[in-house]
């Protein structure tokens, strides 16, 4: 059995076997699970369906929050990501950051997503993985095997840091998306365990500190953009990585210095609505009208 | 921790603790009601819970779980609607309830044959819950195990009556949990046992029999 507390002892074991990282998930967790190979694929499978869905619902034109304040960004983003060759991004990732913003929607307005990790960071993974399978071709099944690595990577990040906002703030919940999505894109393009690793160390030092500042508590802003930032980190860095830059800092030791950074923010970020953006002027006036018992 | 605490769960946004987390609370409820008749329910909202409902859409989820759905269940943003079509009264009162967890919810329901109860507890964090208190008393339970609730006269050896029969009568069951309140000495109390195992079915008509037993309720992983 695995214990995934360290990205490094991960990378050396699927390299000894000359294996994917997501083969060695695969096989770890159906015997932990309990469960064949296969059982476990298809529960994942069901998982990447469902995204496919949020996507979808996401995208709707007329879809609102349930508190009114926002709603509708995907639809606006991908009939941008339509014309003028997509904008400055191009029309490729102008269209994941429009599924990015779908689903991190789809889950504001009480629509169906899967956790990666989190509610909040819902998004990332679902905009990288959906936007290579309807854009680019990848076959389902690579991507549902990209799912265990970025799977495992989770486990890491949450033995060793934490996935929880209300623990290490936002790098905790987008930081551990990004983290997760960047590996699962490197393995996709043929990429090395060690440079999964690499891309991870990187997306993970670029969110480094990042708070968790909902306004009103609820999450949706900044939570809905901040997939996106968290996505185009991910795409970044996988694309890092795979070009042959290496990480200075090494995964395992960026997520100790994401687990003290972390320890040391102050509460009034890490999802309390005390500070930051919720506490700014406009912050406050839109926790206002939410709560007022109109 | 699996791959599916990473990737998932599948559910209904927009939080797991204020929605998903609320669904699990509103489904201990439906447990302790089984298949009798709710007509009303009256949920306190606390802390965070009282502050953020709406946005969250914790008083719809609470409702839902109420309902039986499941935290992956597309009608929690319809609760209101499916609880007035099955004609279930329902009240929410903000209240800061002293020394609770900040998400903390108590739910209590009136069926229609006259009888009711009272359910307290807290979302934890990443849609786990505690179960703190049912009908004043204390109780402990994640609603991650199968879990037997027994109401029951504080006399002694009623525990060892029914942890004896629990062994005799089904000698693989084991015992995960344990935890034990009473309103007063000598008044009634209430056990909660939580079991590794799934529960025979017979099981709480069995503990129902012992001597001094009030009532015994088995409330499945919700």
């Amino acid at each position: 059995m695995i214990k995934y507390e360290s990205i490094s002892d991960l990378v050396t074991a699927a390299n000894a076997r000359n294996i994917k990282l997501s083969q060695l998930a695969l096989e770890d967790q159906a015997e932990s699970l309990g469960i064949t190979e296969l059982e476990l694929y298809e529960k994942m499978e069901i998982n990447f369906s469902v995204m496919k869905q949020s996507v979808q619902e996401g995208m709707k034109k007329d879809i609102k929050s349930t508190s009114g304040l926002t709603g509708g960004e995907g639809y606006i983003m991908n009939e941008y990501a339509g014309k003028n060759d997509g904008g400055l991004c191009g029309e490729g990732l102008s269209k994941a950051i429009a599924r990015a913003l779908s689903v991190a929607g789809c889950n504001a307005s009480m629509g169906r997503i899967v956790a990666a990790p989190t509610a909040g960071s819902c998004g990332i993974l679902p905009g990288a993985l959906v936007s290579l399978y309807e854009d680019r071709g990848f076959d389902e099944k690579d991507i549902v095997m990209s799912m265990f690595t970025a799977g495992a990577i989770g486990m890491v990040v949450a033995n060793r840091a934490s996935i929880a906002g209300a623990e290490g703030g936002c790098q905790a919940e987008c930081g551990s998306a990004a983290a997760m999505t960047a590996a699962a894109l490197v393995e996709l393009m043929g990429g090395t365990p060690d440079q999964c690793a690499d891309a991870c160390a990187m997306a993970i030092a670029n969110q480094m500190g990042l708070a968790c500042d909902p306004v009103a508590g609820l999450v949706e802003i900044p939570c809905i953009k901040r997939n996106v930032s968290g996505l185009m980190i991910a795409f970044s860095c996988a694309d890092m990585a795979l070009a042959g830059i290496k990480a200075h800092i090494p995964a395992d030791e960026c997520l100790d210095a994401m687990k003290e950074v972390g320890d040391v923010m102050s509460t009034t970020l890490k999802e309390t609505a005390a500070g930051g953006l919720a506490t700014t002027p406009t912050g406050i006036k839109l926790k206002e009208m939410v709560f007022s018992d109109k | 921790m699996n791959i599916f605490d990473i990737i998932g769960p599948v559910m209904i946004g927009p939080s797991s603790s204020h929605t998903a987390g609320a669904v699990r609370l509103g489904r201990v409820v439906n447990k302790l009601i089984d298949d009798r008749k709710l007509k009303k329910v009256e949920i306190t909202l606390s802390g965070s819970f009282a502050q953020t409902y709406r946005g969250h859409g914790t008083d719809r989820a609470l409702l839902a779980g109420i309902m039986g759905y499941k935290s992956y269940s597309p009608e929690i943003r319809d609760a209101h609607k499916i609880a007035a079509e099955r004609g279930i009264e329902y009240t929410f009162i903000k209240e800061n309830i002293k020394g609770a967890h900040p998400n903390t919810a108590r739910i209590h329901y009136f069926l229609e044959d006259g009888s009711e109860g009272v359910m307290q507890g807290a979302s934890v964090g990443g849609g786990n819950i505690l179960v703190k208190q049912i009908n004043g008393m204390d109780v402990e339970f994640s609603g991650d195990n199968n879990t037997i609730l027994v109401m029951h006269e504080d006399k002694p050896g009623v525990i060892a009556s029914v942890t004896n029969m629990m062994h005799w009568e089904h000698e693989d069951l084991n015992i995960s949990k344990f935890h034990l309140s009473r309103q007063e000495k000598g008044g009634e109390a209430i056990m909660t046992i939580e079991i590794d195992n799934k529960p025979p079915e017979t099981l709480v008509d069995e503990i129902r029999g012992i001597d001094h037993v009030l009532n015994a309720i088995l409330i499945k992983r919700v």
